[in-house]
């Protein structure tokens, strides 16, 4: 009896080994080319923003030369805790329905430029979305503009960015010459049975010369390629993500031209909480 | 005795043995598990794990009409039929609207790993259905969940009823509720003039959607209510609801039954607070009654100021009987089978109170009600009326106090009867104190609401009348006197 009873555990661990066999990423897939950490930040010091990586964005844009952020958005960022903080483990950018400066409602907007930048490679984050109509978080890259060039030439990677009225729906962008604004490129996921404000989900790309692939979790649910960029502007459109290093940056906008304004169902404050940002290089 | 006590041991050994391989055989299908059901269907092409007469229409007594309900073989989300549903106009000889509910067949269902309960429907008009819902059973309905005011349109679409915490239906009997009157395309208002429609439902069944989030319960629809108190009364928890958003974006909001909540006083010593949401009062001090549902916090609560017992008024002074002829006090005799409200408006809410022996009736949102008894009094050889009135809401109310007199006839009506009305200075309408009211029995001079031109006569004096326009007022010692 006894040898019998070992044999049929052998038995079931091989079973349970060709599962977990079973269970590996798809080799047809370049995940797994980008596997040198470069950059984590996992927010762990309560209280404390990291300034070697994060520069803040401050103000309604008006400083920046475009008013409402280009999109006609509603807040004004800061850099006080009551918008950007870390709290157990987690980033958290809070929107927050207050008159402040001229606006209806405060925000945050942090970016590594010149302090985190680099050209290809994987990004991905674990957040936690707010929800509600107006609300517009993202997590996304802009091109290097240190050589004078200018948006849409720098290049835009949103990788991703939801509308609060949508729940179970994330959508990644890019943004070029001939393809910038409402004529962007972009494709959007939607949840089965889950959504992006109670759950944290990964969010990345992995971006290479000629190439970009959006992902979820474990889902890649879109590439992006010269010839998708051709295709879509009838030759117009020129690829502008093999020429420069990119920064990150992580934010909640409220209303503007994508999402519209909150409404009085609208419950403030909202959080987006982030659990890390990891880039991986080659 | 040893050798019995192995033969004893024997046959239990061999008993237990032949169970044991009895089960070999595999369980009955008769055999009953502690736990219940966890099937969330309740309709496809046909009523799953209903009664066979799956539909309960409410009490036709009260308006109910039975006869709009069945199936629909012609008409179908998925599959094959549907439940149709007939609203009947107001009226219908069967009935002005129609309602119901689905009770399981069995002992109830466990729904504890659902998040909704969802269906398709479609109606013969874009129309408003009054209530879905579900947890209804008609027995103590203590799960009962109820979306007001569902808009339908002519083309299928999906309803989603979220569960306020679905934790607490592991044996939940009632599967389905709905209420539906005619469709008003005139006044909105509803005085007849609503025509019937017809709507389709299918695909009825609970759901693990994944989807349903960022509850929002309340109480006191989400104010802080600030309340004084009397020790020895209760007071209940109302304005219930839970919010929630759904997968599209879109907020819903349903109102759970009291038992979803788990409510807390601040002051065990000044008030306690049971499953009901139903408060009692029992100390002096401060309380504030708060909620949680699923463990997320309610929006509201409610803050109860206790300085002590509600005081009684001045007992009267005794008196000759030949002296008084007593409605309501505690000190004199009274007249016959005395009924607080022979007659009233619907809103006027009565409660009898005994504060230590002295009985009391409080009036609230009071418009009008009639105090009557069996006979008629003569109260000609009286001097004054009586009456102790404490003014309970914080608004300045009107009040005015009414006699009929049935006359000659001693019946109410035949031609004889008559009426007056005495309009009660606001000087002796205090919140919060009593005050000693008396008439002169021939100062009720002004005409009356129910068409008398005042003065009444007082031979046969049936019915004291109190007319406010919303006021609220405990009163005692109504009686006729002489000095």
């Amino acid at each position: 009896m006894k040898k019998i009873f070992k044999n049929r555990i052998a038995a079931y661990t091989l079973v349970f080994t060709m599962v977990l066999l079973g269970c590996n990423t798809d080799e047809t897939q370049t995940v797994a080319t980008f596997d040198n950490l470069v950059l984590e930040d996992n927010f762990d010091i309560d209280g404390v923003i990291d300034t070697t990586i994060w520069n803040f964005d401050i103000g309604d844009g008006t400083a920046q030369g475009i008013p409402g952020w280009g999109n006609n958005e509603l807040q004004y960022y800061t850099d006080r805790p009551d918008n950007a903080t870390v709290e157990n483990g987690f980033l958290l950018i809070t929107a927050k329905e207050e008159a402040f400066n001229g606006a209806q409602y405060t925000s945050a907007r942090l970016q590594t430029k010149n302090k985190f930048q680099q050209q290809y490679g994987r990004f991905e984050a674990r957040i936690r979305l707010p929800y509600g109509q107006g609300m517009w978080p993202a997590f996304w890259l802009l091109g290097d503009d240190s050589d004078g060039s200018i948006w849409p030439q720098i290049g835009e990677i949103d990788i991703m960015e939801n509308v609060g009225d949508e729940p179970t729906q994330i959508f990644g962008t890019v943004h070029g010459p001939g393809y910038s604004g409402a004529e962007s490129v972009s494709k959007n996921y939607t949840l089965e049975n889950s959504r992006v404000d109670t759950e944290f989900h990964v969010y990345g790309i992995e971006w290479g010369p000629n190439y970009i692939n959006y992902y979820i979790d474990d889902v890649l649910y879109n590439q992006i390629t010269p010839e998708d960029i051709d295709e879509e502007t009838n030759g117009q459109g020129e690829w502008v993500f093999n020429d420069r290093p990119f920064y990150i940056i992580l934010n909640v906008a409220v209303g503007g031209n994508l999402p519209g304004p909150p409404n009085s169902e609208t419950e403030f404050p909202q959080t987006m909480l982030v659990d890390y940002v990891r880039v991986y290089q080659q | 005795m040893k050798k019995i006590n192995n033969i004893n041991r024997a046959f239990i050994l061999l008993t237990v043995l032949s169970v044991m391989f009895a089960c070999e055989r595999g369980l009955s299908d008769d055999v009953e598990f502690a736990s219940f059901p966890t099937t969330g269907d309740i309709f496809t092409d046909a009523p799953v794990g209903l009664t066979d007469e799956f539909f309960v229409s409410f009490d036709p007594a009260g308006g109910a009409n039975p006869e709009g309900f069945g199936t629909d073989d012609n008409e179908a989300f998925e599959g094959t039929s549907s439940i149709r549903i007939d609203v009947p106009a107001p009226n219908d000889p069967n009935g002005g609207f129609i309602g119901g509910i689905f009770l399981d067949r069995g002992a109830g269902r466990d729904l504890s790993g659902y998040d909704a309960l969802t269906f398709w429907a479609r109606a013969s008009t874009t129309a408003n259905i009054g209530l879905f819902g579900f947890g209804t059973d008609f027995g103590e309905n203590k799960f009962s969940v109820g979306k007001l005011n569902t808009q339908l349109s002519t083309d299928w679409r999906k309803y989603t009823i979220p569960i306020p915490d679905a934790s607490k239906l592991i044996q939940e009997k009632g599967m389905f509720i709905f209420s539906a009157g005619g469709l008003d395309i005139i006044d909105s208002v509803p005085n007849g003039n609503e025509i019937g429609f017809t709507f389709w439902i299918d695909e009825l069944r609970f759901e693990n959607l994944g989807t349903v989030a960022q509850p929002r319960p309340r109480i006191f629809n989400g104010q802080d209510v600030m309340q004084q108190g009397f020790t020895d009364t209760s007071v209940t928890v109302v304005g219930l609801s839970q919010t929630f958003n759904l997968e599209d974006g879109s907020n819903t909001t349903v109102e759970p039954a009291a038992s979803y909540f788990d409510f807390k006083s601040s002051n065990l010593d000044v008030a306690i607070v049971n499953e009901l949401g139903e408060v009692s009062i029992i100390g002096e001090g401060t309380a504030i009654i708060t909620a949680q549902l699923a463990g997320v916090l309610a929006e509201g609560s409610l803050t109860l100021e206790v300085g002590g017992s509600f005081d009684a008024a001045d007992t009267p002074p005794v008196r000759d009987p030949a002296d008084v002829i007593s409605i309501f006090s505690d000190a004199y005799t009274n007249v016959d089978n005395l009924n607080f409200a022979v007659f009233n408006d619907s809103d006027v809410q009565i409660e009898t109170q005994n504060l230590g022996g002295d009985n009391i009736v409080n009036y609230n949102n009071l418009t009008f009600v009639g105090l009557g008894w069996d006979g008629t009094e003569n109260v000609s050889a009286m001097e004054f009326l009586h009456i102790d009135v404490q003014v309970t809401s914080s608004m300045s109310p009107n009040l005015t106090i009414e006699l009929i007199d049935f006359g000659a006839d001693n019946a109410d009506g035949g031609g004889d009867d008559t009426g007056g009305g005495f309009s009660v200075p606001a000087s002796q309408l205090v919140e919060g104190t009593w005050v000693g009211i008396d008439i002169p029995v021939n100062g009720f001079t002004l005409g009356t609401g129910g068409g008398f031109f005042g003065s009444p006569n007082l031979n046969n004096i049936s019915r004291v009348v109190l007319v406010s326009n919303g006021g609220s007022f405990a009163v005692d010692n109504i009686y006729f006197y002489r000095d």
